[in-house]
């Protein structure tokens, strides 16, 4: 590889865009020869190299849930999917992490459950859908619902240079993981070098963000412990129907809001208890929000601006010591 | 008094020294069996839903399950147990520090399964 002095910078924006959050790769140095190098040995390891695109995440759409905290089911949701269709690019790329149904004792109910939800996701003008399961859509099952629509639950493809991995750590009904597939997690990146961008995409937090409202994975340590020699490793997630960020020294975790209704705050909520709805604002606290972005004068618009959020690539000194970071822009 | 009363009284005399040399003498606690606690869980709560112990105290909660399998979890009391029907499971639980604690079942067991928990109290 050859020889930089200045750094060099690899951006992912995202944007909170109310439905989900939409994250931007950007390689910002453009064609430069020594990124050009870089791009040639991601493209060595990696079979691909990093170029611009967007993807989205989309959570909780609860598809079959009907009760007081959200008397209009699938409005929300069907809501995103227009949104995401106006967006002026359209998304290479949309994963769901989860609690794509609402789960149902009767197989037949829960089957047109995921059919309509299959419905209403295919509606989505992106090339590429993917998706684990939450533990409404598996943990009844053991994943046999999910498995006949969408295949395994857990797996892992490149794009643009990117490993995506999807993992489940619900059908086992447990909040776990489990060995079998942190074996197949071990071997997935054994052929990786320590440098190349993952995104780990899942339902459940991967760490004890609150485990008496039950988000927590059992073995999620396990699970940060495989990827731990990974230097450029991003967490996304569902199953808690709110945004929450940690930066855990190392890893980045962003939790999606759901598009059926919203929890508070653990921190200050004496129990878990969906937010109630709101009839004037029936996207409230939910994946789909209007807000104002620059001060009293700006008029409401979908969301564009709220959490943003930064994954920057950054550095690389000759030995592939690229870094990624996620942070907010101040403004 | 007749000859027989009193050779009866000196045997049940006999007789109770030798339960009292067989039996030890009982010290606080140390050869009590512990406290059982019986928990029966059923979609989607736990009966009781209230359980209070003592700290330090040494229990043994005996879980059983009305219809499916159900999870019985609180990380702080270190406890992460399956209930299966159609038998009982024991557990020894020694609480560590007073507190009021939230017990979730993990296993997935239904539509309404995030709000089935119970509370056990601990009591200096
Ligand atoms: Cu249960």
């Amino acid at each position: 590889m050859k020889q930089i002095n200045r750094r060099r910078f690899m951006k992912f924006t995202g944007l909170s865009l109310g439905i989900g959050t939409l994250y931007r790769v950007i390689p910002a140095l453009g064609a430069d020869s020594a990124l050009g190098g870089f791009l040639a040995d991601m493209r060595r390891s990696n079979g691909e190299s990093m170029s611009p695109f967007t993807f989205i995440q989309l959570s909780d759409s609860h598809v079959g849930f009907n009760g007081p905290p959200n008397p209009t089911g699938t409005a929300a949701f069907e809501r995103a999917v227009e949104v995401i269709n106006g967006l002026p690019q359209t998304p290479e790329l949309v994963l769901f992490t989860g609690d794509l149904t609402h789960d149902s004792e009767d197989k037949d109910v829960h089957a047109a459950r995921m059919a309509q939800f299959r419905k209403i996701a295919g509606g989505i003008k992106a090339p590429k859908l993917r998706f684990v399961p939450g533990e409404h859509d598996a943990g009844l099952d053991g994943g046999i619902l999910f498995r006949e629509n969408f295949g395994e639950t857990h797996y892992s493809f490149d794009h643009r240079g990117i490993h995506f991995v999807g993992l489940d750590n619900v059908s086992r009904a447990k909040p776990e993981v489990g060995p079998e597939q942190l074996g197949w997690l071990r071997n997935d990146l054994a052929r990786f070098p320590r440098t190349t961008p993952i995104v780990v995409f899942t339902h459940r937090p991967l760490f004890d963000l609150k485990p008496d409202w039950e988000w927590f994975t059992s073995d999620g340590d396990d699970v940060m412990n495989t990827l731990a020699p990974y230097e450029n490793v991003t967490v996304l997630y569902g199953h808690i129907h709110r945004d929450h960020e940690l930066d855990d020294g190392h890893i980045h975790h962003y939790a999606a809001r759901s598009l059926i209704f919203a929890f508070p705050d653990p921190a200050v909520a004496p129990e878990k208890k969906p937010l109630p709805f709101d009839k004037e604002h029936p996207f409230k606290n939910l994946g789909l929000r209007t807000v104002a972005d620059g001060g009293p004068k700006t008029k409401p618009q979908h969301a564009l601006a709220v959490n943003n959020v930064e994954l920057t690539l950054r550095e690389y000194g000759g030995v592939n010591g690229i870094q990624q970071l996620l942070r907010k822009p101040s403004f | 008094m007749d000859k027989n009363r009193i050779t009866l009284f000196l045997q049940f005399c006999v007789a109770l020294l030798a339960v009292a040399c067989l039996v030890p003498p009982r010290t606080a606690g140390a050869q009590d069996p512990p406290r059982v606690v019986e928990i029966s869980a059923k979609r989607f709560g736990f009966t009781p839903n209230q359980v209070t112990l003592k700290n330090g105290e040494t229990v043994t909660l005996r879980l059983t399950s009305e219809d499916v399998t159900h999870g019985f979890f609180a990380r702080p009391l270190k406890i992460d147990q399956e209930i299966e029907p159609g038998r009982t499971t024991e557990l020894t639980v020694t609480p560590q520090a007073a507190g009021v604690y939230t017990v979730i079942c993990h296993h997935f067991c239904g539509v309404n399964h995030g709000n089935m928990r119970m509370v056990i109290t601990v009591t200096e």
